[in-house]
């Protein structure tokens, strides 16, 4: 076993990074891999409310790189799936209590013993994403389909590039469809023409992540929502299969869908 | 109605267009760190030093910076005038 090391990160907060590293690592763990994820957001934890682990924290990042417990200790094993944990981050220090070289062992000790390692960067470009950034061997930047996110997301590939840290993989998420088709909203097409990079993800706004995140379940356990099956075709896409993107319209009646079909000459975004 | 009147005959153009025309401008400066303003300057520099070896016209000169994929190119077109005289060195 050797992990592979995905970073999620977007430049700009509240684009939906946490939410996007505990569902992708949900829908791993759903689909038999050995996951675990790292919260390097020091002082503003999140991972764990997300995920529905905040009660069950004893030890955390800073604890496992100061010595003061293993890495195993640390490793909260999350019941609902067979092999997903948590390492959270510290609440109470602030992000200069790791380093990137702190992260990069930490993950070297991990990589024989799991398949995938997700870490939830802070937003910016500070030292917090540099530990994030650190060990990556592919990097998920996720933005949502507004001037101010794709312009972060553009600043933070920049970044990664300079760093040598790709691949870089783009998940649009919070996409509008009754927005983008009206023209009120930036398309996938629009979002990959400017930022020309590779999709690997299209995740529709949808109030069942709101409703999942205040019950601590992830929206990806959920069968019927389409926000959790598009973190589901995530998953399915970084385990190397080819899974065509949703179609954001299913949403409308048949005949709405069929006039739409002749109008764009049969894009479905 | 009147929106949808000017959507109609495509008077006003979509607020997406608008956001993907400015972000467009946005990303090449953000990316080359290059302000218009130094554009400018770089320009007429350039027109400066190759207008002392050969001779052009000023207001045809063209530069742009471009985008490809992820790369921004400066791009400059610069017509010459057709040589009338011996060179002066």
């Amino acid at each position: 076993m050797v992990a592979k090391v995905v970073t999620v990160t977007s430049g700009k907060g509240g684009v939906g990074k946490t939410t996007t590293t505990a569902n992708v690592a949900v829908a791993l763990a759903a689909l038999g891999q050995k996951v675990v994820c790292i919260d390097a957001d020091i002082g503003l934890r999140n991972l764990d409310v997300v995920l529905g682990l905040e009660n069950r924290i004893v030890y955390d990042l800073v604890d496992v790189v100061e010595g003061r417990c293993r890495l195993r200790q640390a490793m909260i094993r999350d019941k609902r799936l067979p092999e997903l944990y948590l390492i959270p981050a510290a609440q109470t220090r602030d992000k200069n209590a790791v380093s990137p070289s702190d992260m990069s062992r930490l993950c070297d000790e991990l990589r024989q013993e799991v398949d995938w390692i997700l870490i939830d960067s802070p937003a910016g470009i500070e030292r917090g994403f540099r530990n994030a950034l650190a060990p990556a061997d592919m990097v998920l930047v996720v933005t949502n389909p507004e001037v101010s996110a794709v312009r972060d997301a553009d600043r933070i590939i920049g970044i990664v590039e300079a760093e040598e840290k790709g691949p870089v993989r783009l998940i649009l998420n919070r996409v509008n469809p009754t927005l983008t088709r009206r023209g009120d909203m930036l398309n996938a097409d629009d979002v990959l023409e400017l930022l020309a990079v590779e999709l690997i993800g299209i995740v529709p706004e949808d109030e069942s992540v709101i409703i999942s995140t205040n019950k601590g379940q992830p929206v990806a356990l959920d069968g019927k929502s389409r926000a959790g099956l598009a973190f589901q075709n995530i998953a399915r896409r970084l385990m190397g299969e080819s899974v065509p993107f949703l179609n954001l319209d299913d949403g409308d009646g048949f005949l709405k869908r069929l006039t739409r079909l002749f109008r764009s000459g049969g894009s479905t975004g | 109605m009147s929106n949808w009147l000017e959507q109609l005959l495509g008077k006003k153009s979509k607020s997406a267009d608008q956001a993907k025309e400015r972000l467009k401008l946005v990303l090449i400066h953000d990316r080359t760190d290059l302000s218009p303003a130094v554009l400018e300057s770089l320009k007429n520099e350039l027109l400066a030093v190759i207008s002392r070896h050969v001779e052009i016209d000023p207001g045809a000169v063209v530069i742009n910076l471009t985008q490809d994929g992820r790369e921004q190119r400066l791009v400059a077109d610069i017509p010459l005038r057709p040589a009338r005289r011996p060179r002066s060195g």
